[in-house]
């Protein structure tokens, strides 16, 4: 169409006195995208929350119906897993000040932590009266502890694939501990939807 | 200035619609109306605006130059966020007063309603025995006294037969078919037969799957979804025979999924409604069999 | 002010080009040849989509179910419907331009997590081949694309299950591609390079990418919620297990009525930067064109349930919903308006990409105006769920995102290739487009108004003429993608050499080679701070900024 193409040297879109030299790799932005990926992961959880208090407000239990849930168990659960949240903070503050043995040993707490929740949330699972499909509030419930139950799972899996690592020297350091810094953002992502999780299923 | 008289005229000249059957149909029309002339004026207005732009500043030949480097101007941006601005809120009112008019802003006073527009308790006991509140599209008749009737029936007591003198109909729909059944004389129906100016109180049902009740003559649709009966209300207007259609995809039968809706004159419905009285399984198979 | 760039930067050595055609099908993580792979990959499913489209026209030649059988016909439809928005639309317009574009437009040399793109793009492929091949093998889903319940639960299992797969999979790779677009946008910008400088699709899809951040997962929490419910026999959407279908029908819009802001956002986007550029004028009222993007992100989240007004929903949600929707219409007018006052005045080229870039202002413009008249309760009523609202629809996301797609490809392939397309052939395929479209849709607003309803295979026979004609436009519209394709082809090897700048264009894009060489610029990135700085204020050239205004105007 047009003819005018002038020649590349005389460009003038470019000022270079602003940055003369461009930081060539860029940087690090993979924790900027992990708390994108959490929003949307979050995102998830309120569709869930959504539904199941809109099946609340209009869809009543059948008669007949049995949806009880203890609060005993859960609400140890609950202590357990914002325990572990101080834990795994408790090992990233040892990691700042470069004590990698005691990092790793409240790391292992934390995943200890985890795992004891995942398993009271067996025995709550295996002593409910009701299973997956006898009602809408049964489905519901299974469905969103579940959901939970597994961000839970990989958490604790991730903790102790960091711990592993942790055991090479210089694998994280006080400034430069992604793997870490990442697990410990999910870790307390998830603990923070089992409060709200635990307030509407439980409480409410 | 031209615009909004050529926009008058099509508004007033052009019918894009099928005949107005029922009391809420004119009101739909208004609205239509409007809305049509509204969107023929903006329509033709930025349609001109643009190809007069195009052909009065289309490049010439050999002209390399560029227009004028106007960056913005913050009065007339004022001005084409304020007229869209006016020009919707002023069709948002006057639609909600029809769609007031028609009956359908009746508070529903059944606190689940209040909640999600819809009562499962009445799934669990029928549709008769509490006021199903998913929407309670009640026309107005003309006369002002029946219109207030029908509000305070639509919103509160809940009692079906409280509003004097609407022909009540249950409505089944299932796969693939609506199915009549007229209480008062207890036998079903493949096709609807009402009686012109009188209300009609439809309560409905889904067997399977999501249906919708669409009587395109009347302006009227519904979803009919399962487990939450719905209660809708209309007054035919006009003697004739007009297509029910469902309208929510509902299996592959779904575009067969048609019926059909008669309204007669009074003495011509009562006839009718006599003569299927005997509630033999023989008039509703032949109901059914003229379905299709 | 220093020029960065070396005189030697047209004449890039062969190192940094691409290596081959076998780069594209490769895991490559360069964001051009990503953006390519989408491209290409869109356009393929477009065909499928199309060949669908073309087999539910035939069908309704007639107003007798004869062509296809009730239940083909049904997965044809959902099909239909679900490779166009999810396989063709969301992927081109957002992953496409998206990853060809976004890091030019903020001068890096590539998108902030390539890996992550590259794999958002390899999920594509075998979400879309799981979707065709379950209507050869098991037979597709059949209950829309929208698959409400408890429909999609009585239809076969195994097509729903597949879809639900094929749907996850496509969000995820959507998702991936918006946390890309939000990083790369916010943390990638070159050092002096200001948000408020940035071009306008950067705002598009940073506001795009919210969406599908923010909307995307519920969606895919309610598909799974879905699936447990044909899998698992729950009861959350079946309400002859107690459950809610309407739930799902909130879910779902939560979702899908977004969608549709996730497919015309960027055509704005892209619609900002080719205007400028051929009509040699600034684009009009930069900030606000920013709010208004802003804002129909805020109000696209809150609307959803106008697809619901017949389902069931209590008046306030009604009168509120109405409202929200109707209000949409307020910052996309400005945007219309502000386009026009970027034509006028200038000094418009009527090739192929103007020609598209004004045929979508005319048919959103319609669009929109259906759309507003849409979301006023009582019009919706009678015309909810008939072919009213088929036409409404693909007035706005193919008589709006599509055409913006046909015109970007026109606007960029000189950049992709290297080589300009044939003008002669794309204005062919603009006119053949256009009237076949607008041929096939218009009449369609008539038919549902007088009523007929949308997916249905057979309808009353005095529908049958405006359904001919519709057809007829349909077959317009095939025969329309040919002059296309052998334009596309045909112009990637013998077309005329585009060099570095075509359209004399001062986004980043165009101060590099065409194509650009891997890692976009051979230099450090340039710094354009007036992307749309054309024109002539008053016969002078001002001098203040770098950005190119004094070059292109002492030219002429």
């Amino acid at each position: 169409m047009t003819t005018l193409s002038p020649s590349t040297d005389s460009l003038p879109a470019v000022a270079g006195d602003a940055a003369p030299v461009l930081e060539e790799g860029h940087g690090d932005y993979r924790m900027f995208g992990l708390a994108t990926f959490l929003l949307a992961d979050g995102m998830t959880f309120a569709g869930f929350f959504a539904a199941y208090l809109t099946f609340r407000a209009v869809n009543p239990l059948p008669a007949g119906a049995i949806y009880e849930l203890e609060l005993i168990l859960p609400t140890i659960n609950t202590a357990l897993l914002v325990l572990s949240s101080f834990t795994f903070h408790r090992a990233a503050s040892e990691l700042k000040q470069e004590r990698m043995g005691r990092c790793r040993w409240w790391l292992l707490v934390t995943a200890s932590l985890g795992f004891a929740f995942l398993g009271g949330q067996m025995v709550e699972y295996f002593s409910l009266p009701f299973g997956l499909t006898d009602n809408l509030y049964a489905s519901t419930f299974y469905a969103l502890t579940g959901f939970h139950g597994l961000h839970v799972c990989l958490g604790a899996l991730m903790i102790m694939i960091v711990w592993w690592q942790a055991r090479q020297p210089g694998r994280f350091t006080p400034s430069e501990h992604f793997g870490l810094a990442a697990a410990e953002l999910y870790w307390h992502f998830v603990d923070v939807i089992w409060l709200i999780l635990f307030g509407i299923l439980y409480l409410l | 200035m031209l615009l909004v008289l050529v926009g008058l005229w099509v508004g007033q000249n052009v019918n894009m619609l099928p005949v107005a059957a029922s009391s809420n149909a004119p009101l739909y029309d208004q609205l239509f109306t409007v809305l049509f002339v509204i969107g023929t004026i903006l329509f033709l207005g930025i349609l001109g605006l643009l190809l007069y732009s195009l052909i009065r500043f289309r490049r010439k030949e050999g002209d390399l130059g560029d227009g004028v480097a106007v960056e913005g101007n913050l009065q007339l941006e004022i001005f084409w966020t304020a007229v869209p601005a006016v020009v919707v809120l002023f069709v948002g009112i006057y639609s909600y007063d029809i769609y007031d008019r028609m009956g359908g802003m009746i508070p529903l006073s059944d606190p689940h309603a209040m909640h999600g527009g819809m009562a499962m308790e009445s799934a669990a006991t029928g549709p008769s025995d509490s006021m199903p509140p998913g929407m309670v599209m009640a026309a107005n008749v003309p006369s002002a006294v029946e219109g207030a009737e029908v509000r305070t029936w639509g919103g509160i007591g809940g009692s079906p037969g409280s509003s004097s003198g609407a022909l009540p109909v249950d409505v089944t729909a299932l796969q693939f078919a609506f199915l009549f059944h007229y209480p008062e004389g207890d036998f079903i129906s493949g096709e609807l037969h009402v009686k012109a100016g009188q209300q009609v109180e439809l309560r409905m049902e889904a067997r399977d799957v999501i249906h919708a009740f669409w009587v395109p003559e009347f302006r009227l649709k519904q979803d009919v979804i399962p487990g939450q009966p719905t209660i809708l209300t209309f007054t035919p207007t006009r003697a004739g025979s007009y297509p029910i259609v469902c309208a929510e995809l509902c299996g592959p039968y779904h575009g067969g999924m048609r019926s059909t809706v008669v309204v007669h004159e009074p003495d011509a419905f009562d006839a009718w409604l006599d003569q299927n009285r005997p509630a033999t399984v023989a008039s509703a198979a032949s109901g059914l069999s003229a379905t299709g | 002010m220093t020029l960065a760039l070396p005189p030697t930067a047209s004449s890039a050595p062969p190192s940094l080009q691409p290596e081959g055609w076998l780069r594209y099908l490769s895991f490559s993580l360069d964001h051009k040849v990503i953006g390519l792979q989408y491209l290409v990959t869109g356009f393929i499913f477009y065909f499928i989509g199309g060949a669908l489209a073309g087999m539910i026209r035939i069908e309704l030649v007639s107003p007798m179910s004869d062509f296809l059988q009730r239940d083909t016909y049904n997965e044809v439809l959902t099909l239909h419907g679900t490779v166009m928005i999810f396989l063709w639309i969301v992927p081109v317009v957002n992953g496409a331009f998206g990853n060809y574009l976004i890091p030019f437009y903020v001068g890096a040399r590539d998108m902030a997590f390539p890996r992550l793109n590259a794999v958002a793009f390899w999920l594509i492929p075998p979400a879309g081949i799981l979707l065709i091949a379950s209507y050869f093998i098991a037979g597709a889903s059949q209950s829309g694309w929208t698959a409400y319940p408890p429909l999609s639960l009585t239809t076969p299992a195994a097509g729903q299950v597949v879809w639900i797969l094929s749907v996850l999979l496509l969000g995820g790779s959507s998702i991936f591609g918006g946390i890309n677009f939000i990083a790369t946008v916010l943390k990638m910008r070159r050092p002096g390079l200001k948000m408020m400088q940035l071009p306008m699709y950067c705002w598009a899809m940073l506001g795009t990418s919210f969406l599908v951040v923010l909307a995307t997962p519920v969606l895919a929490g309610t598909l799974v919620l879905l699936s447990f419910d044909i899998l698992a026999h729950t009861g959350f959407f079946n309400p002859a297990l107690g459950g809610n279908a309407v739930v799902y029908q909130h879910l779902f819009w939560f979702y899908s009525h977004p969608a549709v802001y996730i497919m015309v956002l960027p055509a704005f986007g892209l619609v900002s930067e080719i205007l400028p550029v051929h009509a040699r004028k600034p684009l009009f009222g930069y900030t606000t064109m920013v709010y208004s993007i802003l804002g129909i992100v805020f109000l696209g989240l809150i609307v959803w349930a106008h697809h619901m007004f017949t389902s069931a929903t209590p008046p306030w949600m009604r009168l509120f919903f109405t409202i929200a929707t109707a209000f949409i219409a307020v910052p996309t007018g400005i945007k219309f308006f502000n386009w026009l006052a970027t034509l006028w005045g200038g000094k418009i080229a009527l090739n192929s990409a103007m020609l598209f870039s004004c045929a979508f202002i005319v048919h959103f413009v319609f669009g929109g105006i259906t759309g507003v008249a849409l979301a006023q309760v009582p019009f919706d009523i009678h015309v909810h769920d008939t072919y009213f609202v088929v036409a409404h629809f693909h007035y706005i996301v193919y008589g709006g995102t599509v055409f913006v797609v046909f015109a970007s490809l026109y606007h960029w392939y000189p950049k992709f290739t290297g080589r300009m397309l044939n003008e002669d052939m794309g204005r062919l395929h603009f006119t053949l487009t256009f009237i076949g479209f607008n041929l096939c849709f218009a009449p369609q607003h008539w038919l549902g108004l007088n009523g007929m309803p949308r997916r249905v295979a057979e309808y009353d026979p005095q529908f049958t003429l405006v359904n001919q004609i519709s057809s007829v436009g349909a077959l317009l519209m095939a025969i329309s993608t040919l002059p296309l394709l052998i334009n596309v082809i045909w112009s990637a090897f013998r077309g005329p050499m585009a060099g570095d700048n075509p359209w004399n264009a001062l986004t980043p894009e165009w101060l590099t080679s065409s194509p650009p060489p891997v890692e976009n610029w051979k230099g450090p990135a340039p710094l354009v701070t007036h992307p749309y700085g054309y024109g002539v204020p008053e016969g002078q050239i001002d001098l203040k900024g770098a950005s190119g205004k004094e070059l292109w105007t002492s030219g002429s």
